[in-house]
């Protein structure tokens, strides 16, 4: 199983996912932003960082990037597709999550162990988990309020979109303490926490993230 | 061209809320809000492309779902 990690100029944690893939039984893809070549991958990660410093809004110049193009396509054929922190952004600014990451409310950098629950177990990417499991992944952001308008969000509600929600603290002020959403078909899933940084007892706060990566393998198979 | 960007009214603005308080501190009492945005300055060459240039201004200088955006041509 492929699971391609797409580097942007400014992505800073895609050895890490790289890492969790491979932890996870799957076979890391390295991919550029630059190139039109998904090498035949059967999913992709949009890795945490700063592409492109945030300039202009987090994201926005990521999700218009070559390889993008050919990410959306194939993400809407089916593909599995995970977007972390910085790469929640750019999933956002692409168009194929709905809503926006902004400034946190309380204006500061927050890095911390976060509880979170887990509200839907039947998309590409949390198959191996329970609904209504908590896990502690860790969540580190300046940019991460998810914000939608009203209407918006009760139909994200509505349609069960929301796939994990901040538990015992909102670190950065989103609405209705939503830390990850899901596409209409459950194939593309953004989070701000970082999975990728929870898959190994010596350097996370649990191993809890590493059922991302051993769901998608499944998903990716029965599609 | 000169495109200027805000949040949504409903959109909260921490950064422009940040400035509020420090205008407060300073004395400045009678400021009642603070909106923070972003100001884009655009030459183009050659006639410009009206269409064009409000695409440009909705679909990457400002997101839609959080932003309006104000367009201002002009040609000197």
């Amino acid at each position: 199983m492929r699971i391609g990690v797409l580097t942007f100029p400014g992505s800073l944690d895609d050895v890490d996912a790289a890492r969790a893939v491979r932890l996870a039984g799957g076979e890391p893809v390295a991919l550029w932003h630059a190139d039109h070549d998904l090498k035949d991958v059967d999913a992709v990660i949009l890795p945490g960082g700063f592409s492109y410093g945030d300039y202009l809004r987090a994201g926005a110049i990521a999700a218009r990037a070559p390889l993008m193009q050919d990410v959306v396509a194939r993400a809407n054929d089916g593909m599995p597709v995970l977007g972390i922190c910085n790469g929640f952004q750019v999933l956002c600014e692409a168009g194929l999550l709905p809503g926006a990451l902004t400034r946190n409310s309380h204006l500061h950098f927050r890095n911390r162990d976060q509880v979170l629950t887990v509200e839907r177990s039947d998309t590409a990417w949390t198959g191996d988990y329970a609904t209504g499991q908590r896990i502690v992944i860790p969540v580190k952001n300046g940019e991460g309020r998810y914000v939608a308008a009203d209407a918006d969000l009760d139909r994200l509600e509505g349609e069960g979109r929301v796939v994990f929600r901040y538990t015992d603290g909102n670190p950065n002020g989103s609405s209705r303490d939503i830390a990850g959403v899901t596409s209409e078909n459950g194939r593309v899933v953004g989070l701000m926490p970082h999975p990728e940084h929870a898959v190994e007892d010596l350097t996370g706060p649990s191993t809890d993230g590493l059922g991302f990566f051993t769901s998608v393998l499944k998903a990716a198979v029965a599609a | 061209m000169v495109v200027d960007v805000v949040l949504k009214p409903e959109i909260s603005d921490p950064q422009g809320q940040a400035v509020l308080g420090a205008l407060g501190r300073l004395g400045h009492g009678s400021i009642a809000s603070v909106r923070q945005g972003k100001h884009f300055v655009l030459e183009v060459d050659g006639t410009p492309d009206e269409a064009e240039l409000k695409q440009i201004g909705e679909t990457l200088l400002a997101n839609p779902v959080i932003e309006d955006v104000e367009l201002h041509l002009s040609t000197d």
